[in-house]
């Protein structure tokens, strides 16, 4: 089967400004791709070159076997678009803007069972601009499903929410899944990138510099356990040997790639010592610390 | 669907956003036939050295004025707004053709423009007696569908030099309210100096504006297919049609 996109040493110019700089990705069909990144790392920027709506600098592109900035309307068919600023019409009522737009396509769903997937059958007869934030996004959401497509884009689709809002739309998108769809989605969101996708591209000042499941970037960083407490003042200091630090709050911190030898070599020597570590704390990397890790590497290497 | 389903499906949605949207359908609609009692108040129906009421020149005035906001006006502001809230570019990631939506709102604007032709004629006619003159019939028809083209065209060139929502209402009515003057819209064109007409005769408003009055000239006989006026307003219509089509955007500039 061929991948749904291929993207080879994509590169995107402004001037002297390079958002985009070099990127290669495939996205096979059924995945759910995020593409993970910081604000300004060129996330929108290349989505919106693989949705035809920016030409690109350089590079090879191929969505559903077409190159974007070429293809012809009827490759619109096959493509939804969730974008990340967009207002339906506000004279119109839900209902009525998914109707308009079904019209659009050659194949499209029904208008109020969409309405159902994303959860809107009972707002239907709202005018739009009655709608609160989230159920708008819900809206874009059935918008981008209506037309039946093969390969959703989803661009920061929870971007604003409140937490509620967010776990919501995440049961949502995870309903595209079931539908069989094709998705890429943006966000700025380790979490979300990680409860909703098969694999995740980590981009960071326009280049890829991770990619891979969240198990995978986990251990592609070698990300350490770090053994913490709090030393009384008049405290006896543990050995060197045991390689620990201080930080800048005061706390001794031992980064730890072996929990289990560490800890007991520390204990025991607390015990010896009559040290009670107070605020002892071992903290496995979250996903955050790992993000941060990589696209902070990054600026520096940039 | 085939492209004429889809079309008339277009329109159907447009007018109904249209009919919803208060500030539309005010200017559009009711503002026309404010202005038409105000000026037939204030300047009364006297009788025009000619033997025709001055209402007679009223009536295609403010039909004139009618069909510039159904059309160039309300396309002007409702598409920057479009633009600018992304509306356009979520319509641009669909598989609907450019043209469709594009001459759909032109369309939607000739609709509005029939309805109001039938609301001014009836009021004319009952409250001043302007009579429509029914062998003007196919003529009066024709200058409407070329005038409402030509100005929704207009109405799309003028969104390619608009940069935002706020500025689309001042931008629209400082380009439009001078012409008014000048084109016999709100002042008969009998009334004022020759080089004011002269002027407003470089526009297509006023070309309009004559194109109308003859289909409501009770005195005049013979009176002479408009060609000339149609040719100068289908001529705007095509060089604004161009710019329009090469300078639209569908994406907002923020």
């Amino acid at each position: 089967m061929s991948p749904a996109i291929t993207v080879r040493n994509l590169v995107k110019s402004y001037g002297d400004h390079h958002a985009v700089k070099g990127i290669d990705l495939d996205v096979e069909e059924g995945e759910i791709l995020a593409f993970l990144g910081p604000n300004g790392a060129g996330k929108t920027t290349t989505i919106e070159i693989l949705e035809g709506f920016r030409p690109r600098t350089g590079g090879e592109v191929t969505v559903l076997g077409e190159d974007p900035e070429t293809a012809p309307l009827e490759w619109r068919e096959r493509i939804g678009i969730v974008l990340q600023e967009s207002e339906p019409v506000p004279e119109l009522t839900a209902l009525e803007a998914v109707t308009m737009q079904s019209a659009y396509y050659s194949n499209a769903r029904n208008p109020a069972e969409v309405l159902d997937i994303v959860g809107l059958t009972d707002s239907a007869n709202q005018r739009t601009r009655k709608l609160s934030g989230g159920q708008k996004r819900r809206l874009d959401l059935a918008l981008a499903l209506i037309g039946n497509p093969a390969l959703v884009f989803l661009d920061e689709p929870t971007t604003g929410f409140d937490p509620s809002a967010r776990r919501e739309s995440w049961d949502m998108i995870e309903r595209l899944r079931e539908l069989g769809s094709t998705v890429l989605l943006t966000t700025h969101y380790m979490d979300e990138a990680e409860q909703l996708s098969d694999r995740i591209v980590v981009i960071a000042d326009g280049r890829i510099v991770a990619r891979g499941t969240a198990d995978e970037l986990a251990r592609k960083v070698n990300a350490v356990t770090q053994i913490t407490w709090r030393p009384r003042p008049d405290d006896p200091k543990p050995p060197e040997r045991m390689g620990w630090t201080e930080d800048a709050q005061g706390r001794a911190v031992i980064a730890s790639n072996d929990v289990v030898v560490n800890l007991h070599a520390l204990t025991s020597w607390a015990t010896e010592m009559s040290v009670d570590l107070p605020e002892l704390n071992v903290a496995r990397p979250t996903l955050e610390d790992v993000y941060l890790q990589l696209t902070a590497t990054s600026e520096v290497s940039a | 669907m085939s492209a004429i389903s889809r079309l008339r499906h277009q329109v159907s949605y447009d007018l109904l956003i249209f009919r919803r949207n208060p500030a539309a359908a005010f200017f559009t609609v009711v503002l026309p036939l404010i202005f038409l009692v105000i000026f037939t108040s204030i300047f009364g129906n006297n009788t025009l050295q000619n033997g025709a009421k001055v209402a007679t020149l009223y009536v295609p005035g403010i039909l004139t004025l009618a069909i510039v906001s159904a059309t160039a006006v309300n396309l002007a502001i409702t598409m920057t707004t479009r633009r600018e809230r992304g509306v356009l570019k979520r319509v641009r990631g669909t598989p609907i053709s450019p043209w469709t939506f594009i001459v759909s709102q032109a369309i939607a604007g000739f609709v509005i423009t029939l309805v109001m032709t039938v609301l001014i004629i009836v009021i004319g006619r009952v409250l001043y007696g302007v009579e429509l003159q029914f062998d003007q019939l196919p003529i009066l028809i024709v200058s409407l569908f070329i005038g409402a083209m030509s100005l929704s065209a207009i109405g799309i060139a003028l969104t390619v030099i608009i940069p935002s929502e706020d500025a689309a209402p001042a931008v629209t009515n400082a380009i439009m309210l001078p012409l008014y003057f000048i084109s016999g819209v709100f002042v008969p064109d009998t009334e004022v100096p020759g080089w004011v007409s002269t002027v407003g005769n470089l526009f297509p408003i006023s070309h309009l504006n004559q194109a109308l009055q003859g289909s409501f000239d009770p005195i005049s006989t013979d009176i002479p297919i408009p060609w000339d006026h149609w040719l100068v307003i289908a001529g705007w219509g095509i060089v604004c049609g161009v710019i329009g089509i090469r300078g639209f955007r569908w994406t907002p500039n923020r």
